[in-house]
C-alpha cells in the first residue's frame, strides 16, 4: 500500500480517472503506475505463463511488469504514461486481448 | 508528432548525459533532436524534475535540483525534445548517417541524422531472491521515483535491502519526509571494506567521501541496520507479507508491507548491443560496458554512448561525458575542428576525471555477493518467462553453451524486458556452470525493436518512393 | 602432418541439413565428422519461420516435401524429440478473385499432375477454420497434415542423436581449404586438418565458397528472410497462414505469440555475418497482416531477427553429386523453405553417400544446371 505525502495531495490538481471500472482521483503528474499504487492496486497484471500477479517493479520502464489496459490498448507501460482525466485503466489479465472493439489505434503515448 | 524527418545528430535519453550532449549540440548551430520515453526530461536520476511535487528542495536535496540547470539550458538551446518517444530501432542509411526509428503518439517514423548519441543511461542491476516477483517487492529506485514523481511513500512495514549507496540515499531521503523504514538489510559482505581498502585513498580524494559519510550517518539516523545479510527471501502468497534474512547462519522473519530491494546499478546496453557496437565485461564492475573512447565513441562509427550507459559513474560524470559525446559529434559532422574539440574537451574530461576517481573503491566495496548474483533453486531468473535458477543452471549442465542458445531452449530472455532484468545473471550462471569467465560467456544478442512497438505503428511508417518502386518477389508457381 | 580427426564422411556446415546427413550416416553404419564455424543452428536453421510446409511448392520440390512430411508426422522415431512438431494445417490466402482464380488453377494442375495435398476450399470453410481473418477474403488452399515445429529445437535433436549414434561435431571451426589427395578429402581448417573419403557440402549461405574450391562456381545469393514476433496473444489462430498476392506466413504459437515472416529481406553482410533490418519492409508486412487480420492492429511486436540463407536464382535448391569432384555432393541453397525438407534431404544425402542413388526424384537439383555445358570430348 502507498500513502500521498501531505505537500503532494495540496500541490496537484485531482485528475478523475477509473480503475477497473471504479472511479479514482490520481494526481496531476502521476503515471498510471503511481496511481494503480495510490489507490491500493499492489497487482496490475496477472502473468500469461502463470497467471501470477505482478505489479509495477522498476518504475522506470525497463521490468515489464507494469503493463496494464489503458484506454483499452493493453500491454502498455504504465510507469512511463502520465494520467489524463477520463482515462479507462484496467488491470491485465494473462495474455493481452485484442478485438475489434479495443482500442481505436491510437497509443496512449 | 512533431518529428522533424533529418537532423544533424539524434540524441536518445534526457537524463544527465543526454540534456549536455544534446545542449553542446545544439548550441554549436548543430540541428540537434533529443528523445526520451519519459514524459519528462531529467531521466532517472532528475525524474520529474519539473514537476515533481516534492518542493521543499531539503527533501531531494541539492544533488537532485542541479537537474533543473540542465533542464533549463536545454530549453534554450535550440534542441527539438521530443519526450514519451523510444527510439526501437538505429540502423544506417543509404548514403551515410543512420535511420533512428521511433514510436510516438502511435505512430512510428524514421529519422535521418548524420550523428547518433546514446544516453539510455542504467538501470538497477537484478536482485534475484526467492519471491522478488511478489507484488509488494519492488527496487528501490522505484521507491524512490515514486516520492520523485507522486509524493507516494509505501507503507509499512518497510524494509530496505541490498547494497550500494542508493539504498542509504533511499533511507535517508524517506527519514526527511518522516517516512518509516522498519529496517536496512545490509547485504554487503563482511570484510569487504577490508578488500576495498588497497582502493581508499582515491576515494578518500573523491567527491564522494564527504557525500558517502552524510548520508551513512543520516541513514544510520533514520532506520535499524542489520549489516552481514547473507541470505534474504520475500515471502506471501499473492503479495509480500514478510522477509526472512539470515545472518550468521542464523534466519529472522520480519513481517513486511514492501520490501525495496537494490544492489547497484549497470549500464543499459540493449541499444548499443542491439546496434551491433563492441562490449566487454568489467570483471571489477560484473557487468557489460560498451566499449568506448574519452568521447563516448564505440566501434560503430558515428554511435557514441554518453553517461551511464557507458559505464556507471554518477550523474556529474554523466554530464560531463555529454558533453564530450556532444563535441565528438560537432567534429564528426565538420561543425568544429578536432583542435576546438580536443580544447574544450579538457574541462569536461577533468571534470569525468573528478567524479571517477574513488568509483573503484565504491565499485568493490558494494559488489554484490556471488549468493546474490548467482541464485539457485526455485528462484526466478527470468521474471518475463517465469524461468527458474534450476532450470537455467540444469539446461546448462546438459551443455547449452551461451546465452542465446539458452533463449532457444527455455524461452530465457524472450520476454517483452528483452534481457534487462536476467541477462547478467544468466552470463553469470553459465559461465560457473561451465568454469569459464563471464567474458567469453558473452550476453543476449539483441535486436529491435529495443523497445515494443505495435503492429499499427509499424505499419504507419511512411514509405520511400524507393521502397514503394521497389519490386517485392512474388512466388511465381 | 596427421589429421586432428577422421572419418568417412567430412559434412561442412552445421545447420538442419549438415545435422540432418550425419543423422542418416549413422544410421546407415557411415561415420561423419561436421565442422561448422560458429556453433550447431547459428543461421537460417535455428531462426526461420519453422514452417513445416508442403504448400506452395515449386513443383521439382513436391515429392521430397511429401516424403519429408511423413518423417515429420514420426519425427520422435527418427530423433528422440518431437521437436515441437505441431500439425494444424497450412493455408494460403487469396485477397480477391484473381488470386482465387490463380490458386485454383494451381491446385487443378497438381490433381493432374496425381498430388492430392492441396485443396481449394471456399470462403464458407476458410472461415470455420480462420475466423480472425478479414473477410475480404476470397477462398485459400489448403494443406491439412502441413504444420510447424521450432527450428532450434530441431536441429539440435539431430545433432544430439547423431552425436548419440557416434558422429562427432567440430564448432567454432572454419573450413580453410579443401584438397583430394590419395582418394581423401583432407579439409584444412582453423581447428587443424579434418580427412575424409566423401566430402558434403551443407554451408549454407556460404556454400558458394567451397563450390568455388572445387572448381564448380555457382550463382548463390546470400538472402536474410526477415521475422517478427509479438508478445503473448490469446489463442486466435490454428493454422499457418500465406499470403498468396503479397509476401506472408503468418502463425500463433503455442505459447501464444504470433510470428510474422513472409521472406521481405533484411541487408545482410555475409563475411561479418550480420544482419539489418529494414524497417520500411517490415512495415509493409505489418500493413499485410493488419489488412489481412484486424485483430492484430494493436499487437506488441517486440522482436525482429533475420537468419542468413542462401538462395539461388530459381528458388530450388543445389542438391545431389558435385559435378566437378568425386565423392563429393552437395545440400545447399534451399532459398528461405529448406526446414521442412530437412529430415529427408539428410536421407537423401546418406543414400547418395551409401549406394550412389536416391529413390527420389533429384535431377531438377542437380548443380549442373548452372555450370557452363561441358564440351563434347
Amino acid at each position: 500500500m502507498y500513502k500521498r505525502l501531505p505537500d503532494a495531495a495540496a500541490a496537484a490538481p485531482a485528475v478523475l480517472l477509473t480503475i477497473d471500472g471504479a472511479d479514482f482521483a490520481a494526481r496531476a503528474g502521476d503515471t498510471v503506475a503511481a496511481a494503480l499504487l495510490a489507490a491500493g492496486y499492489d497487482a496490475c497484471r496477472t502473468t500469461p505463463v502463470t497467471g501470477a500477479p505482478r505489479g509495477p517493479f522498476c518504475l522506470m520502464g525497463v521490468c515489464f511488469d507494469c503493463l496494464a489496459v489503458v484506454d483499452g490498448l493493453p500491454n502498455q507501460q504504465t510507469c512511463l504514461i502520465p494520467v489524463r482525466a477520463g482515462m479507462r485503466i484496467e488491470r491485465q489479465q494473462g495474455a493481452a486481448v485484442f478485438g475489434p472493439a479495443a482500442g481505436s489505434g491510437q497509443g496512449p503515448r | 508528432m512533431t518529428l522533424p524527418e533529418r537532423c544533424d545528430v539524434v540524441v536518445v535519453g534526457a537524463g544527465p548525459a543526454g540534456l549536455a550532449a544534446a545542449v553542446e549540440c545544439a548550441r554549436a548551430g548543430a540541428a540537434t533532436v533529443i528523445l526520451d520515453e519519459q514524459a519528462g526530461p531529467g531521466g532517472q536520476i532528475y525524474r520529474a524534475i519539473t514537476s515533481t511535487p516534492m518542493q521543499n528542495r531539503d527533501v531531494l536535496g541539492a544533488d537532485y535540483w542541479h537537474g533543473a540547470t540542465l533542464v533549463a539550458a536545454l530549453q534554450g538551446s535550440g534542441a527539438t525534445y521530443v519526450p514519451r518517444a523510444a527510439a526501437f530501432a538505429v540502423s544506417r542509411a543509404d548514403g551515410g548517417g543512420f535511420e533512428v526509428g521511433v514510436a510516438s503518439g502511435g505512430a512510428a517514423a524514421l529519422i535521418r541524422a548524420g550523428q547518433v548519441i546514446l544516453a539510455t543511461g542504467a538501470l538497477e542491476r537484478p536482485f534475484p531472491i526467492p519471491g522478488w516477483t511478489l507484488p509488494g517487492v519492488i527496487a528501490a529506485g522505484a521507491a524512490q521515483i515514486l516520492l520523485k514523481t507522486a509524493g507516494l511513500v509505501p507503507e509499512g512495514p518497510v524494509v530496505l535491502a541490498g547494497t550500494g549507496p542508493l539504498l542509504y540515499l533511499v533511507a535517508a531521503q524517506f527519514a526527511r519526509v518522516g517516512a518509516a523504514i522498519d529496517c536496512l538489510l545490509d547485504t554487503t559482505p563482511p570484510g569487504r571494506i577490508r578488500e576495498a581498502l588497497p582502493l581508499a585513498p582515491a576515494f578518500l580524494a573523491s567527491p564522494y567521501v564527504a557525500k558517502g559519510f552524510a548520508l551513512l550517518r543520516q541513514a544510520r539516523a533514520s532506520t535499524r541496520i542489520v549489516r552481514g545479510v547473507e541470505r534474504l527471501e520475500a515471502l506471501g502468497a499473492q503479495r509480500l507479507t514478510s522477509v526472512r534474512y539470515t545472518v550468521g547462519g542464523r534466519a529472522t522473519e520480519i513481517p513486511a508491507g514492501a520490501l525495496l530491494l537494490h544492489q547497484g546499478v549497470v549500464p543499459d546496453i540493449n541499444l548499443s548491443n542491439a546496434i551491433g557496437c563492441d562490449h566487454r565485461w568489467h570483471d571489477a564492475r560484473s557487468c557489460f560496458e560498451p566499449v568506448v573512447d574519452v568521447y563516448g565513441a564505440t566501434s560503430a562509427a558515428g554511435i557514441t554512448v554518453a553517461g551511464d550507459g557507458a559505464g556507471i559513474a554518477g550523474a556529474q560524470a554523466a554530464e560531463a561525458r555529454g558533453t564530450l559525446a556532444g563535441l565528438h559529434a560537432l567534429a564528426a559532422l565538420g561543425r568544429i575542428d578536432s583542435g576546438e574539440r580536443d580544447a574544450r574537451a579538457a574541462n569536461p574530461q577533468a571534470h569525468v576525471a573528478r567524479w571517477t576517481r574513488g568509483r573503484a573503491f565504491v565499485d568493490a566495496l558494494y559488489r554484490p555477493a556471488d549468493a546474490f548474483r548467482l541464485p539457485q533453486g526455485d528462484t526466478v531468473v527470468c521474471r518475463c518467462e517465469e524461468i527458474t535458477a534450476q532450470q537455467v543452471i540444469a539446461t546448462a549442465k546438459q551443455g547449452c553453451p551461451g546465452p542465446n542458445q539458452m533463449k532457444s531452449f527455455l524461452r530465457c530472455g524472450m520476454g517483452p524486458c528483452q534481457g534487462r532484468l536476467c541477462g547478467l545473471t544468466v552470463t553469470e550462471l553459465i559461465a560457473r556452470e561451465r568454469g569459464i569467465a563471464p567474458a567469453d560467456v558473452g550476453y543476449y544478442r539483441l535486436r529491435f525493436p529495443v523497445k515494443p512497438i505495435t503492429l499499427g505503428e509499424l505499419a504507419s511508417l511512411p514509405q520511400t518512393t524507393e521502397s514503394t518502386q521497389a519490386v517485392v518477389r512474388m512466388k511465381a508457381h | 602432418m596427421s589429421a586432428l580427426a577422421s572419418a568417412d564422411v567430412v559434412i561442412v556446415g552445421g545447420g538442419l541439413h549438415g545435422c540432418s546427413a550425419a543423422l542418416h550416416l549413422a544410421r546407415a553404419g557411415v561415420s561423419a565428422i561436421v565442422v561448422e564455424k560458429n556453433y550447431v543452428g547459428r543461421h537460417a536453421s535455428g531462426v526461420n519461420a519453422g514452417g513445416v510446409r508442403t504448400l506452395a511448392r515449386h513443383e521439382a520440390e513436391i515429392p521430397l516435401a511429401l516424403a519429408a512430411l511423413e518423417l515429420w508426422h514420426r519425427i520422435g522415431d527418427l530423433v528422440d524429440d518431437d521437436c515441437g512438431f505441431e500439425c494444424h494445417g497450412q493455408l494460403r490466402v487469396a485477397e480477391n478473385d484473381g488470386e482465387a482464380a490463380t490458386l485454383r488453377e494451381r491446385a487443378a494442375r497438381l490433381l493432374s499432375l496425381g498430388y492430392t495435398h492441396e485443396r481449394w476450399i471456399g470462403r464458407d470453410e476458410l472461415f470455420a477454420r480462420v475466423p480472425a481473418l478479414a473477410r475480404h477474403c476470397a477462398g485459400a488452399l489448403l494443406a491439412e497434415r502441413d504444420g510447424a515445429a521450432l527450428p532450434y529445437r530441431t536441429t539440435w535433436a539431430f545433432r544430439r542423436k547423431a552425436e548419440a549414434l557416434g558422429q562427432r561435431f567440430f564448432e567454432g571451426t572454419r573450413v580453410q581449404d579443401v584438397v583430394r589427395a590419395g582418394g581423401v578429402w583432407k579439409v584444412e581448417t582453423s581447428a587443424g586438418r579434418l580427412a575424409g573419403r566423401v566430402l558434403v557440402n551443407c554451408a549454407g549461405a556460404w556454400a558458394d565458397a567451397l563450390c568455388a574450391k572445387l572448381g564448380e562456381p555457382v550463382p548463390l545469393e546470400p538472402i536474410a528472410p526477415m521475422m517478427l514476433v509479438t508478445l503473448r496473444m490469446p489463442h486466435f489462430l490454428d493454422p499457418v497462414v500465406l499470403g498468396a498476392g503479397r509476401p506472408l506466413s503468418f502463425k500463433q504459437t503455442q505459447q501464444g505469440t504470433v510470428l510474422i515472416g513472409g521472406g521481405r529481406r533484411a541487408r545482410v553482410d555475409c563475411e561479418a555475418e550480420t544482419t539489418e533490418l529494414d524497417f520500411r519492409e517490415l512495415a509493409l508486412s505489418a500493413q499485410t497482416v493488419r489488412d489481412l487480420f484486424p485483430v492484430m492492429r494493436d499487437a506488441t511486436i517486440h522482436r525482429g531477427w533475420a537468419g542468413i540463407e542462401a538462395r539461388m536464382p530459381d528458388d530450388i535448391p543445389v542438391i545431389g553429386p558435385s559435378a566437378a569432384a568425386p565423392d563429393t555432393f552437395h545440400a545447399f541453397g534451399f532459398s528461405a523453405h529448406g526446414f521442412e525438407l530437412g529430415p529427408i534431404v539428410g536421407r537423401i544425402t546418406a543414400d547418395l553417400v551409401t549406394r550412389g542413388a536416391t529413390d527420389l526424384p533429384i535431377a531438377p537439383f542437380s548443380i549442373g544446371r548452372f555450370l557452363p555445358p561441358r564440351s563434347p570430348g
